[in-house]
């Protein structure tokens, strides 16, 4: 079953910049650029870049929490970019997302029991009685104890929190889980406990993941193929250990020479980027990156590289590597 | 000598009390005793109101001439007044009056102005649009002169003051209902709520509005105390209540000219009006402290 689950087509999200009195639009922040990917079902694709190069706001647009600019987001067979927002809310119950802030995403006026029940009774699942054995069920799956049911959000720890998360996310046994750094605010050792349970998740329901992350190794960890984002573009797609092993664009490879090795010994070779990510709002032309290229070219400042597969699956933009 | 220490783990146990954020907030509440003073003062004035026929042999309206204008004695607590009316008995039932008055025109203006709040912070654009002019429109005017114009147009009487007063405080309410949407709208349990496919009428109400009322209750309870205030204020200027009407500010004003003759007629009801807004303030000011987010964890 290598069928694409998710297929995503030239996705742009632009904020128009308003000024002056009247609210004219003077300019956009490109925070997605012409995004194009697929995730196959039953994979885990990461997403990984820096703050603010757009990786948050690609996962919501293609979930339309964030409508999208421009683009085609193609779910399960369905164009979801066409869909009425009545159509898109019922075809939510199959693609669900778990965000990263443990501490903002659970309402704190609700309890356990409520929060997990509101997916089943927003879609009209079951009685109440069997919603909410599921959702004591559900609290076991992940790791909680059903007398936790009653609580609220402000008695657990944020692992504990970020296990409510993906609860949610789970109770409607949806197809694709876009997990939005999932991990980024928990500490180590309960990140691993964390990332553990989704894996675990994955293999005993089937689950499709698109896990963003600003953390190399997380992403390592749990990713079958990884994308890399640089302002608000996808530089290259591969999977993790040809893109772990031989990353071709340069900006990857600065990226993962800045990984710590638990190793204090290893001889690494840093590459140091020079100066700061531009603003999306005013991009460079051509290729986004070549102010800060080691090796740009005159073409790299004129001409935007294309998005190309340069064999076996292993798709770059960058002109020092033709297909 | 050997001191053993032991330690004490706090293992939460499956059947201990729950506790919700309503019921900390309740308990930092309790121990908050400027609130309890002013529950206290609040709700003797709230007894001596429903019970005022059984309190008080006379009757507020009716006085003996004969007796104008005496001082305080046994027979009348807080003197009497120059139409020979039992002072007390007028302060008793203009409790009444009062805590109606602030009770009933906040309730209107915190209805009338959650909704039109939740209305404009969460569709924005033109609603937004719409909705916040007009609520500029209206604070452009003092309000109380805003409430004069009001009853002008609508005439002169109780129900009128209770009516201009809950319309002039719509976008006191509104301004706060909106702009705490605002915030919460962009907040990560928003979005899940929309990601599992929630309406909007239902993030609105399960999300939203809960969320919202901590700072409505706290600002509805200080917003009784100005509206007694404005109320007596349009009772004191002749466009509230109507004589012989026992209300406050009408009771100053029909005194005002016996205040030094018979001070009782003036300072008894002008107490009373101090004594209620301080209670409802030092109760605003104590949900203040145990409902706001920023004073916990």
């Amino acid at each position: 079953m290598a069928e694409d689950l998710l297929i995503v087509k030239n996705l742009k999200k632009y904020y128009p910049i308003t000024g002056g009195v009247f609210g004219k639009e003077i300019g956009v922040v490109k925070a997605v650029d012409d995004v194009s990917f697929t995730v196959k079902r039953g994979e885990t694709l990461g997403l990984v870049g820096e703050s603010g190069c757009g990786k948050s706001t690609t996962g919501r647009s293609l979930l339309r929490l964030i409508e999208p600019t421009a683009g085609e987001v193609t779910f399960d067979g369905v164009n979801i970019t066409a869909l009425t927002a009545d159509e898109m809310r019922r075809m939510r119950r199959h693609m669900q997302i778990v965000f990263q802030d443990p501490f903002a995403s659970l309402n704190p006026r609700h309890n356990i029991e409520k929060i997990l029940e509101e997916p089943l009774v927003v879609h009209g699942i079951g009685t109440p009685a069997e919603r909410k054995k599921r959702v004591r069920e559900m609290l076991e799956v992940v790791g909680l104890s059903s007398y936790h049911a009653q609580r609220y959000p402000h008695q657990f720890s944020g692992g504990q929190r970020q296990r409510i998360g993906i609860a949610r996310a789970l109770m409607l046994n949806p197809k694709l889980i876009v997990a939005d750094e999932p991990v980024s605010a928990l500490d180590v050792s309960i990140q691993s406990q964390v990332l553990n349970l989704m894996q675990d998740l994955q293999r005993e329901l089937g689950l499709t993941y698109l896990f963003i992350a600003h953390d190399l190794s997380v992403v390592r960890h749990i990713s079958d193929r990884v994308g890399v984002m640089y302002l608000g573009r996808l530089v290259e797609l591969a999977d993790s250990e040809t893109l772990y092993a031989h990353p071709l664009h340069p900006y990857t490879r600065a990226l993962l020479s800045a990984v710590p090795s638990p190793d204090p010994d290893a001889a690494r070779e840093r590459i140091i980027l020079q100066g700061d990510v531009p603003s999306p709002a005013n991009p460079p032309g051509g290729c986004t990156f070549h102010t800060r290229c080691p090796h740009v070219t005159e073409e790299c400042r004129s001409v935007r590289p294309a998005f190309q597969d340069v064999g076996g699956g292993h798709f770059i933009a960058c002109h020092l590597y033709k297909a | 000598m050997a001191e053993t220490h032991v330690e004490t783990v706090r293992v939460q146990q499956p059947d201990e009390p729950v506790s919700s954020p309503w019921r900390d907030a309740w308990r930092t509440l309790r121990k908050n005793r400027m609130a309890i003073a002013g529950f206290v003062i609040i709700f003797v004035f709230v007894l001596l109101a429903l019970l005022a026929p059984y309190i008080t042999p006379y009757a507020y309206d009716k006085g003996e001439l004969i007796d104008k204008n005496k001082p305080p004695s046994a027979e009348h607590w807080f003197g009497t007044d120059y139409n020979g009316r039992d002072v007390f008995t007028r302060v008793i039932y203009g409790a009444q009056i009062s805590l109606r008055v602030g009770l009933f025109s906040v309730i209107g203006s915190v209805i009338a102005g959650t909704f039109l709040g939740l209305l404009a912070g969460y569709y924005g654009r033109w609603v937004d649009m719409i909705i916040s002019r007009l609520f500029d429109i209206m604070l452009a005017f003092p309000s109380i002169l805003l409430a004069i114009a009001i009853v002008a147009m609508l005439g002169p009487s109780l129900e009128n003051a209770l009516l201009a007063i809950a319309i002039v405080n719509i976008p006191t309410y509104g301004r706060l209902v909106r702009s705490r949407v605002l915030s919460l709208k962009e907040e990560e349990f928003v979005m899940a709520a929309k990601a599992i496919g929630s309406k909007n009428s239902r993030i609105i109400l399960q999300h939203i509005l809960p969320n919202s009322l901590a700072p409505i209750i706290v600002t509805g309870t200080l917003g009784i105390a100005t509206a007694i205030l404005e109320a007596a204020a349009l009772g004191f200027l002749g466009l509230g209540a109507q004589p012989p009407q026992p209300e406050w500010g009408l009771m100053l004003s029909d005194s005002r000219q016996y205040i030094q003759k018979a001070p009782w007629t003036v300072i008894f009801p002008g107490l009373s009006i101090m004594l209620t807004v301080l209670g409802f303030n030092l109760i605003g000011d104590g949900l203040r402290d145990a409902l706001d987010p920023r004073m916990k964890h």
